[in-house]
């Protein structure tokens, strides 16, 4: 008799830590800037609200298959994983630490509803420096790479984060975009975006429609050993950042909105996309679903 | 917000000593609890709270704490939003735990 697959444990439910400490290999984290430090925001305090001794993030160093990488987990049961002046402080340190000392890669695992609005400048600020610290990495030759399988998905300007890493891995849970449902909701109208309709919003932010999109490259199980493998894959391609790639990108995204531009509902797009029953996408499994959009599949160079 | 701290007289070894350990997550109704080596022959805690007022509970939990679990010379440092104190109670236990399980 065969031994039985080994349990899932999932992704989503699982903790900031206990996520990373999944990820890398066993015994091989070693945190940067711990909670024992006490770095916790001086603006959650002024505003009289309870802070974190980690600031809602986890940083530091370890090993992903054997080779030495630098890794950082966003707690979203924290302020929505957002992101405040500490917090960012510790992303962009870990990314401008990455350009010095050459790791075979940055693992981020993201969940974060974005800016963390306590903060307002100091936060909008941390994410520029975060997005110019990853660049400045993936210049110097480390590749990044992002993880979304949280509670709280990818949003604002830690979305923008996302898409500028090397690769992304997303499960279906899983969500990306630049702004979330209830911020569309709220400023567009109801009949603009209807949030209570939960399977509308996993449509179109879920990490089925980002992989049609092309905007992720891997679609994982909710699953951390799942994950784990994901990001050991991820960091074996690297997209190389030149300004002919960018504009290769800029071309691709206005032929998407040329051809898709007009479409309601992320159904619509996969139909005109290609796939032959569209509206059974959202029930399949991670294998039959990347064979059914092989083919309508856009990358985004 | 508001600080509380105690420091209780406790008998029998000290713990040993380990990395500082980190529990729970500061949402709604639930708290984090960090737990480093701290004075011989007591056990401290320190909460920052954003509940007003409840002072009395949070010592009667944490001498009660104190009094089950084997904390001679632990400091425990809590960022609390609104716990209730079964819930205290609950992650202080597995902070304890946490920290020995370092230590096996």
């Amino acid at each position: 008799m065969s031994a039985p697959p080994a349990p899932r444990r999932s992704y989503r439910e699982a903790g900031a830590r206990r996520r990373l400490l999944a990820v890398l290999d066993p015994g091989s984290f070693r945190e940067l800037v711990g909670p024992a430090e006490r770095v916790q925001s001086p603006h959650l305090a002024a505003l009289d609200l309870p802070a974190a001794f980690d600031d809602g993030v986890a940083v530091g160093r370890g090993t992903l298959q054997g080779r030495p990488v630098l890794a950082a987990s966003q707690e979203g049961a924290f302020l929505g994983g957002a992101v405040g002046e500490v917090h960012g402080a510790k992303l962009t340190g870990l990314l401008r630490l990455a350009a010095r000392e050459q790791p075979a890669g940055v693992v981020l695992l993201l969940d974060s509803g974005g800016v963390r609005l306590q903060e307002a400048n100091a936060g909008l600020l941390a994410v520029s420096e975060i997005l110019r610290a990853l660049l400045a990495a993936r210049a110097a030759g480390v590749p990044v790479v992002g993880l979304i399988g949280g509670g709280w998905g990818c949003f604002g300007g830690m979305g923008i984060v996302g898409r500028c890493c090397d690769g992304l891995a997303m499960s279906e849970e899983g969500r990306l975009g630049l702004s979330g449902p209830e911020v569309i909701e709220t400023t567009c109208g109801v009949e603009e975006l209807d949030t209570r309709d939960r399977a509308l919003v996993w449509r179109l932010y879920g990490g089925k429609h980002r992989i049609v999109l092309g905007e992720a490259d891997l679609l994982v199980e909710d699953d951390l050993a799942a994950f784990r493998a994901a990001a050991a894959s991820l960091l074996t391609r690297r997209r190389v950042l030149t300004l002919e790639r960018l504009c290769q990108a800029q071309e691709a995204l206005e032929g998407r909105l040329a051809d898709f531009g007009s479409c309601a509902d992320p159904v619509d797009l996969w139909a005109a996309a290609g796939v032959v029953a569209p509206a059974e996408l959202p029930l399949l499994e991670p294998e039959p679903f990347l064979a059914a959009v092989a083919r309508a599949r856009r990358p985004v160079p | 917000m508001e600080r509380l701290s105690y420091e209780v007289e406790v008998e029998g070894p000290a713990a040993p000593r380990a990395p500082p350990a980190l529990v729970g997550v500061v949402a709604s109704g639930n708290l984090e609890v960090l737990v480093e080596p701290g004075d011989a022959g007591r056990c401290r805690v320190e909460i920052a709270t954003s509940a007003r007022g409840f002072g009395e509970i949070w010592e009667a939990v944490v001498r009660d704490f104190a009094a089950r679990h084997p904390v001679a010379g632990l400091r425990f440092s809590v960022n609390d939003a609104g716990a209730t104190p079964a819930v205290v109670t609950l992650r202080l236990g597995q902070a304890v735990e946490e920290y020995l399980g370092a230590t096996r």
